[in-house]
C-alpha cells in the first residue's frame, strides 16, 4: 500500500508537470489572413471599421455627445486639441480581427498629427503615421513606423478613406474607414 | 481496492506537491531593479492609475474579474479579441500634472507558461504627449510576480482581499534587457527608437473588483542628440 502511495505521488508530480508544460494557456482565436502578393514580394491587406457599430470611443474636448456614454473626457489644457477613437477593427470578410485606436492632434495642419495602431491580438500590432494633408482622391497616405510580432523587420505603406454607404438605413452602417496596408519584409527581417 | 485509494491520495498529494513547488520556486522571482536605473540619459516618468474606474475608459471581454468602465461601453466579445484589454487613461508627469493621453492594448500571450512563472501579455502604447510629440512601446509583460503576491493571497485571505506595499517591473521584454521597445513618431521624438520600463504599485486588492489602488509608471529613456534612431522605413 505505501508502494503505491509512492507511485502515485510521483505520477501526480509527472502529470501535473506535464499537463503545465504541453497544455496551452492562452489559445488565442484567429481568423485566416487574408493577405495578396504585391509584385515586389510585400504583401497588402485590407482592413475596415465599420461606422458607427465599430466605434468604442470617441473622445475630444468641448465635444456635446460623449461615446460611450458616461465617458467623461479631461478638460485638461493640456489636452485640448487631442481627439483620441478606438474602434474594432474587421478583415475583408468582415469578421472582427482586432482593436485600432485613432489619434488626432494640433490645431495646424503643419503640426497636425494623424496615427493609427491597430492591434491583431494573434498576429501583432502596427504603428501607423498618416500624412496631415489628405490626397485630392479622398485618399490619405500613411507610413509604416513600427511593427509587433508578424510585422516586425516590416516597411511599407499605408491609405485610409472613408467610403459612405450608398443606402442609409439604422440596421446598416454609415460607412466605412478603410485602411489597406501594403508592406514588405526589410533586409533584417527577411534573414 | 485499498491500493487505488492509496494511489489516488498520492497522486493528489503529488499534484499539490508540484504546484506548491511551481508557486514558491524562487527561481522565478523577477528583478526587481529597472535597467534604465543605471542609464545616464534623461528618463521621461509617466504615472497613471491602474484601477478601471480612475481610467477614461477601460474595457475587456464583460466576462472577466474587473468591470468595463464606463459601464455602457462595447465589450470585446468577439473570439479574436475575447482575451484583450484596452485602457485609455490619463499621463501624469512626476509632479503630478497631465502630460498626455496613452491608449493602451493588453493580450494574453500564448507564450505564458506557468511551469517558468510566466503569465505573459503581449502590449502596446499608443501615446501623444503635446509637449513631446507621439510614441508607441511595445512589450511583453509578466504578471506572474503580480498574481504570486497579490491575486492568490487575496482568495487566500478571509477578507477576500488583500492590502500591503508591492512593487514591480512588469516589463519581461521583448528586448535581451527585458526593456521594452519604443518608437517616437512626431515632434521632439520623431524618429526615436528607444527602451521603457513599465511597473506597478499596488496597495490594495480585491476579489470581487480587482485592484483597488494601483499606479502604474513608465519610464522612457530618451537617447541623446546622435543616439536616437533616424526613424527611417525606406520608403516615403
Amino acid at each position: 500500500m505505501f508502494k503505491s502511495l509512492i507511485a502515485g505521488f510521483f505520477l501526480g508530480i509527472v502529470v501535473t508537470a506535464a499537463a503545465l508544460y504541453y497544455v496551452p494557456a492562452v489559445d488565442q482565436h484567429r481568423e485566416r489572413s487574408l493577405v495578396a502578393v504585391m509584385p515586389n514580394g510585400g504583401n497588402t491587406e485590407t482592413f475596415h471599421v465599420n461606422v458607427p457599430f465599430d466605434r468604442i470611443m470617441m473622445g475630444a474636448s468641448g465635444q456635446r455627445t460623449a461615446l460611450p456614454a458616461g465617458l467623461e473626457w479631461p478638460d485638461d489644457e493640456k489636452l485640448e486639441g487631442i481627439s483620441a477613437e478606438l474602434f474594432k477593427v474587421r478583415n475583408s470578410d468582415d469578421a472582427v480581427i482586432g482593436v485600432a485606436s485613432r489619434i488626432e492632434a494640433g490645431s495646424h495642419e503643419a503640426d497636425r498629427i494623424i496615427e493609427w495602431v491597430l492591434h491583431l491580438p494573434a498576429r501583432g500590432s502596427v504603428y501607423l503615421s498618416m500624412r496631415s494633408e489628405a490626397a485630392g482622391d479622398g485618399y490619405r497616405v500613411g507610413q509604416l513606423r513600427a511593427g509587433t510580432r508578424e510585422f516586425q523587420n516590416k516597411t511599407g505603406k499605408v491609405t485610409e478613406r472613408w467610403i459612405a454607404a450608398e443606402a442609409e438605413s439604422p440596421d446598416t452602417p454609415a460607412g466605412q474607414i478603410e485602411l489597406v496596408t501594403a508592406f514588405i519584409a526589410t533586409a533584417e527581417g527577411s534573414r | 481496492m485499498k491500493y487505488l485509494i492509496s494511489a489516488t491520495i498520492g497522486t493528489l498529494f503529488g499534484v499539490a506537491a508540484c504546484l506548491s513547488l511551481v508557486y514558491y520556486n524562487p527561481l522565478h522571482t523577477q528583478d526587481d531593479l529597472s535597467p534604465l536605473a543605471v542609464t545616464d540619459n534623461q528618463i521621461i516618468s509617466l504615472n497613471y492609475s491602474a484601477v478601471a474606474d480612475d481610467t477614461l475608459l477601460y474595457t475587456n471581454d464583460g466576462a472577466s474579474q474587473v468591470d468595463p468602465y464606463p459601464a455602457k461601453v462595447q465589450e470585446l466579445w468577439e473570439s479574436p479579441i475575447r482575451l484583450t484589454t484596452v485602457m485609455v487613461t490619463r499621463l501624469l508627469d512626476s509632479r503630478n500634472e497631465v502630460a498626455g493621453l496613452g491608449i493602451k492594448f493588453l493580450s494574453d500571450s500564448e507564450r505564458t507558461s506557468v511551469l517558468n512563472g510566466e503569465l505573459l501579455v503581449d502590449s502596446v502604447w499608443h501615446i501623444v504627449l503635446p509637449d513631446r510629440g507621439s510614441l508607441f512601446i511595445e512589450q511583453t509583460e509578466n504578471y506572474w510576480a503580480y498574481v504570486r503576491d497579490i491575486v492568490i493571497p487575496a482568495y487566500w485571505s478571509s477578507g477576500d482581499s488583500w492590502r500591503g506595499l508591492w512593487r514591480h517591473n512588469i516589463t519581461a521584454g521583448p528586448t535581451a534587457l527585458a526593456t521594452a521597445r519604443v518608437a517616437g513618431a512626431s515632434g521632439q521624438l520623431a524618429g526615436v527608437d528607444t527602451e521603457a520600463v513599465e511597473a506597478l504599485a499596488a496597495r490594495a486588492y480585491s476579489v470581487e473588483q480587482g485592484p483597488v489602488a494601483m499606479q502604474g509608471e513608465l519610464s522612457i529613456e530618451l537617447p541623446r542628440a546622435g543616439e536616437a534612431g533616424d526613424g527611417s522605413t525606406g520608403q516615403d
